[in-house]
């Protein structure tokens, strides 16, 4: 039976988000105040002890992120937080953002305290304006009550946060285009080397975290890192916010300790399929993630496993799908997503998306041809090494792993027949 | 929302956005702010508007131009009174989106990304809007509706005349 754990959701629910009061009594800045007692560091140390790893989708360690960033003697330094949340399916960032803004402002200021960094920056998605409201009102009401701002505490350490909103771009989510956005401009990935550690906002060294890794600070500087890490695998430390969406009937989101099986996930905490509905594919990871069937539900959620088994960790999105729904119209869904959002740098992401939706558009239309089996899979060999950043190079996993799993139903597709009845062929087929 | 063809230079909002303007340290990392705002006066971003903007946080129309035509969130043409936004994230498509969608553009005899003759409504498709749990999700201006059915299209269009 799957567990819940609350590490970093703890607060969620019992504190209004408009109250620093709620915040200081449910022992919120306790960890500020055991920070600013530690080095730089002994804070860093814990930070690795935790295996805490990147919750934006990429699993970069934090320690080692950090580690770089303290290495480095360039100053000043900024905190940039990532809370442009685009991946479909995934709002696991807005519940924090939403219910227990101040703990995201706690774990800013202690990162900011780690690197002698004056500035932070938040980078909302502009679809989230209620989130942006929320955490500009914790951000004025802490600077008021002397937790940000000049002499933090009555410290000689100073703070300042200062929120940002996207317009709308999928690949700001991308740390090195969100920083372009940061700047004011066109939000394209940037070409790494340098770091972004190196060369950050405004050129200068920078950190950029996920909105729920630097909500698992606090926990850690409190608590430590070893016993953050106890929650997870051996590999995997702590726990995961998991967006559970689709066809299930408890959707939303659920912290759990890492080495929670899927089928746990989906069935203990979901309730399953809905209406007496069949399970027929699950995708993990967002619009950008795999696809995979009933076989790999027992898989453990911890970046092992899944690495092992095809899979992603991502950023914790757990799409169910039942049998009302079609594969291939499903893949075409995906695929008019990526053609939407790519940026336009490379080449092979921007027409190679063009050209993928046009091949499934003919799948749905009932004018597909078995060489058309053959151009997806050349598309999804030569977009992935042919593009600058993760959303080229994951744009056609969805799609792949679709036909994997349901290659006759595309071949199905090609005779004009759709057995969930999702495409209609109404144009006569080919 | 303010919906005005003919913008020119003696418009009085100018003035309102230049306030706002004036108050940024950094105006060049700011554009993205400030054309938030214009657009928030203005109800989209017309030519003259960015060209004001160009002057006063001096930088290149081009590249003005290049980061309002980038972001999804900015609109060259003037949109309706009742901006719709159906939600074409994968957990909004599993659960029957694109009928609810289907069903808006036979209602109100628009497609995506069109505004209606009459200038009251406009429609476009988004992707995730992060509401997932309550799928699928069609959003009016800043009124969000859950758990949306094709059926319940004309009753909540109904509060929109």
């Amino acid at each position: 039976m799957a567990k819940i754990v609350e590490l970093i959701t703890e607060n969620v629910g019992k504190v209004r988000p408009d109250s620093l009061e709620d915040y200081l009594n449910a022992s919120g800045y306790e960890a500020l105040k055991k920070a600013f007692k530690m080095t730089p560091e002994e804070i860093i140390e814990e930070v690795k002890k935790s295996n805490l790893r990147g919750r934006g989708g990429a699993g970069y360690p934090t320690g080692s992120k950090w580690e770089q960033l303290h290495e480095i003697d360039e100053t000043p330094k900024y905190i940039v937080c990532n809370a442009d949340e685009g991946e479909p399916g995934t709002f696991k960032d807005k519940i924090i953002m939403d219910k227990d803004p101040f703990k995201l402002v706690e774990a800013m200021t202690i990162a900011g305290y780690t690197f002698g960094s004056n500035h932070g920056y938040i980078y909302i998605r502009g679809e989230y304006p209620l989130s942006k409201k929320t955490m500009q009102k914790a951000v004025d009401l802490a600077k008021e009550a002397g937790y940000l701002g000049d002499n933090i505490l009555g410290t000689d350490y100073s703070f300042d946060i200062h929120i940002r909103t996207g317009a709308g771009a999928y690949v700001c989510g991308e740390n090195s285009a969100q920083l372009n956005s940061l700047e004011g401009k066109v939000g394209r990935p940037r070409i790494k080397p340098p770091h972004l550690a190196e060369v950050g906002l405004f050129k200068k060294p920078t950190l950029v975290n996920n909105v729920e890794s630097f909500a698992a600070i606090p926990y850690i500087v409190l608590n430590g890192g070893e016993k953050y890490a106890s929650f997870g695998t051996k590999e995997s430390g702590g726990t995961k916010l998991v967006c559970l969406s689709g066809n299930v009937v408890n959707r939303g989101v659920y912290e759990v300790p890492f080495g929670t099986t899927i089928r746990e996930i989906i069935y203990d905490l979901g309730g399953g399929m809905p209406e007496g509905r069949k399970f027929k594919f699950a995708q993990i990871g967002g619009s950008s993630g795999p696809c995979f069937g009933e076989d790999k539900l027992d898989t453990p959620l911890c970046y092992k496993e899944t690495g092992k088994n095809g899979l992603i960790v991502g950023s914790g999105a757990l799409l169910v799908v039942d049998d009302s729904n079609c594969a291939v119209d499903f893949a075409k869904c995906i695929s008019e997503f990526f053609v939407h959002e790519s940026c336009g740098k490379c080449t092979m992401c921007r027409e190679g998306n063009r050209q993928l939706l046009r091949i499934l558009t003919r799948f749905t239309e009932g004018k597909g041809c078995k060489e058309d089996f053959a151009l997806i899979e050349q598309l999804s060999n030569v977009l992935p090494i042919s593009s600058f950043c993760g959303l080229g190079e994951t744009a056609t996993r969805a799609v792949s792993t679709c036909i994997e799993l349901f290659r006759d139903e595309f071949e199905e597709h090609i005779e004009g027949k759709c057995r969930a009845g999702i495409c209609s062929f109404s144009e006569g087929g080919k | 929302m303010a919906v005005n063809k003919n913008i020119t230079a003696e418009d009085e909002r100018f003035q309102l956005l230049d306030e706002f303007i004036d108050e940024i340290e950094d105006k060049k990392s700011s554009l993205i702010n400030v054309l938030h705002k214009a657009q928030e006066i203005f109800g989209y971003l017309p030519l003259e508007v960015q060209k004001h903007i160009a002057e006063k946080v001096d930088l290149p129309l081009s590249e003005v131009y290049g980061v309002v035509s980038f972001y999804h969130h900015f609109n060259l043409e003037p949109k309706g009174k009742y901006q719709i936004s159906v939600c074409l994230g994968t957990a909004c498509y599993v659960r029957g989106a694109s009928k609810v969608l289907e069903r808006i553009k036979k209602e109100l005899n628009i497609e995506v990304g069109e505004t209606s003759e009459d200038t009251k409504y406009s429609l476009q498709a988004t992707r995730c809007v992060g509401a997932c749990g309550l799928a699928p999700v069609v959003i009016i201006n800043d009124d969000v509706y859950g758990r949306m059915t094709e059926e319940k299209v004309p009753e909540i269009l109904e509060k929109y005349k």
